[in-house]
């Protein structure tokens, strides 16, 4: 455990020291910041565009770190071969994965919690007042990181068994399917064909569902999350990330590092 | 028990982009390697050494054969506890520093953060680095960063060491710091098993090595035995010969002029008196006799020469494809 620990304050202290993830961060919070701009030439939706445009750049940046500090951290260290001084170490390489992804989390979570501040920054530049209703976008941010949590899970799995350019690929492109998952399903329901049914059916059970995650649009139109849907969310990304982090160190362990 | 065992250890790659064949790169290898000893690993690029540490350290997995480490099989993660390695080439994170570096080296070996960072200044300095630890990595030079790798494989006191190309990168100076290092970890009974194409260093270092071309092991022993079988030449040198000395000399050896002076390279030594006499009954001078013992490059190079023809190779990648190559 302690090793694992070691692992997630390395990683987590090599992320951060990482200029691209500092420019991402004040693209993001410039995005929330214009999210005023647009309010201001609203009429009445204000606030409804100030949660909208806060949250969906929480997402959208969110997402982008996601990918890109999960692939690289991972697949850097196999590219780069600092893995060698790690694995000839007493470090079991489950360990490893586990360690990494911790990182990756507690990075992610330092800067969501930036980008919160950030949000709630301009909401209350935009509001002038705090109230308890001010705190249901928290329970959106929630969702967007057990987003990110199953986002990086994806990450990791697919640098262990590709290159850092294929695994970005394939973890948006399943970023992107999940949030259409339904659609696919009732597609391959209309269609003849057993074949395309089947895989669509496959392809509904296999990829993580995100559309249950978007949140968004609720929120900024003073939607609350209910508790059912909070505490189902957090059990499918719990279970999902287990999954792809076991498969993940399914690969790991067989991987060879020539 | 030994330091290092390997019993036909043998590791087969996958080659070619549509129809895959296996490529066997290390090829029934068998090793002892004795507590305390310095043990050189040597051979030419791509005779197999760099994948013989890595399948060592569990980096990759063997075909067949087996290895054990301080007594222990490979898959035995614990033993790591008690080894070293510094790969070739080492690489390392860009945004850190050294002592943080070796910080995070010390917590994957579970040192008190104290003790791992005491550990740390002392490498640093015995390594020559004491001045760089606040530096980030990325603007290390290539043999700072060689001195760096040196000491993460130092940071847990290990009974045993892996190292890669130690001296690959570093200056002249550099080069003998860690030759004296090497000789440091062996008096206070660190077992050094190291790899290296460069023979002065084994040769300076070693008390065994092993010689591999094409993945086979050629010779493996003590230095001094290896290259016991005494003479390899006779270096004569002399001053001022006319041409008919010169043309009755060349049957018996090499001959190499330098201004005046001729060197004549005589392998056998049953032909040396018969040149001095020739030499003697002539107008020339005899400037110098000298006994030339075999060096390990001698010894390397007809190892060599004797294993590892292009017909071998072809009959071994047929054997490792169950016949079906043509």
């Amino acid at each position: 455990m302690n090793r694992v620990a070691t692992i997630a304050l390395h990683t987590f202290k090599e992320a951060v020291r990482d200029k691209v993830l500092y420019n991402l961060i004040v693209f993001a919070l410039l995005m929330i910041g214009s999210a005023i701009l647009f309010s201001s030439i609203s009429v009445g939706i204000q606030q409804i565009i100030v949660v909208d445009l806060g949250l969906s750049s929480i997402s959208v940046f969110g997402l982008i770190m996601a990918i890109f500090i999960g692939i690289g951290l991972v697949a850097k260290e196999i590219d780069r071969r600092t893995i060698y001084h790690v694995l000839s170490k007493p470090v079991r390489r489950f360990e490893f994965i586990i360690g990494k992804y911790l990182g990756l989390i507690l990075t992610l979570l330092i800067n969501t919690l930036i980008m919160t501040v950030g949000f709630y920054a301009a909401l209350f530049y935009q509001t002038r007042r705090a109230g308890l209703e001010d705190f249901a976008p928290l329970g959106t941010i929630y969702f967007i990181l057990l987003q990110l949590a199953i986002v990086v899970s994806l990450a990791v799995f697919f640098s262990t068994i590709s290159t850092p350019i294929l695994s970005a690929v394939f973890t948006f492109c399943v970023y992107v399917i999940g949030h259409f998952l339904s659609e696919m399903r009732w597609l391959g329901q209309t269609t003849g064909s057993g074949a395309v049914k089947g895989a669509a059916a496959a392809l509904y059970y296999l990829l993580p569902n995100f559309s249950n995650f978007d949140f968004i649009t609720q929120t900024a139109h003073g939607e609350r999350i209910s508790g059912i849907l909070l505490v189902s969310n957090s059990l499918y990304a719990l279970l999902y990330v287990t999954m792809a982090i076991s498969a993940a160190i399914l690969v790991f362990e067989e991987r060879e590092f020539k | 028990m030994l330091a290092v065992e390997t019993i036909g250890l043998t590791k087969d790659y996958s080659v070619g982009f549509w129809r895959k064949r296996p490529k066997r790169v290390l090829d029934g290898l068998g090793l002892r390697v004795e507590r305390g000893e310095i043990f050189g690993l040597l051979g030419p690029n791509g005779a197999g050494k760099t994948t013989t540490l890595k399948i060592l350290l569990r980096l990759i997995f063997p075909t067949s054969g087996t290895a054990r480490i301080l007594g222990k099989e490979l898959h035995d993660v614990t033993t790591h506890e008690r080894i070293g390695f510094l790969p070739e080439n080492p690489s390392f994170y860009d945004y850190l520093t050294a002592e943080e570096f070796l910080d995070y080296a010390g917590g994957l070996f579970s040192l008190p953060s104290r003790e791992g960072r005491r550990r740390a200044a002392r490498l640093l300095e015995q390594v020559g680095l004491a001045e760089s630890g606040n530096i980030p990595l990325r603007k290390f030079s290539k043999g700072m960063l060689q001195r760096l790798g040196l000491a993460q494989a130092l940071i847990n006191e290990p009974e045993l060491v892996f190292l890669d190309e130690p001296m690959s990168g570093l200056d002249p100076l550099g080069r003998r710091e860690v030759r004296d290092l090497i000789l440091e970890l062996k008096a206070k009974g660190t077992t050094v098993f190291f790899s290296t194409h460069i023979l002065s260093d084994a040769e300076m270092l070693c008390d065994r090595v092993a010689i591999l071309n094409r993945g086979r092991m050629q010779g493996c022993g003590e230095l001094r035995e290896m290259l016991a079988p005494g003479v390899a030449s006779t270096e004569i040198v002399i001053e001022s010969p006319d041409l008919v000395l010169l043309d009755q000399l060349k049957p018996c050896g090499a001959v190499v002029r330098t201004g005046a002076r001729v060197c004549i390279q005589v392998p056998k030594e049953s032909d040396v008196s018969a040149v001095l006499e020739r030499v003697l009954a002539s107008s020339a001078k005899i400037i110098s006799v000298n006994s030339v013992k075999m060096s390990l490059e001698d010894y390397f190079l007809a190892q060599l020469a004797q294993g590892g023809t292009k017909e071998e190779e072809k009959a071994r990648v047929a054997q490792a494809t169950g016949g079906q190559q043509h």
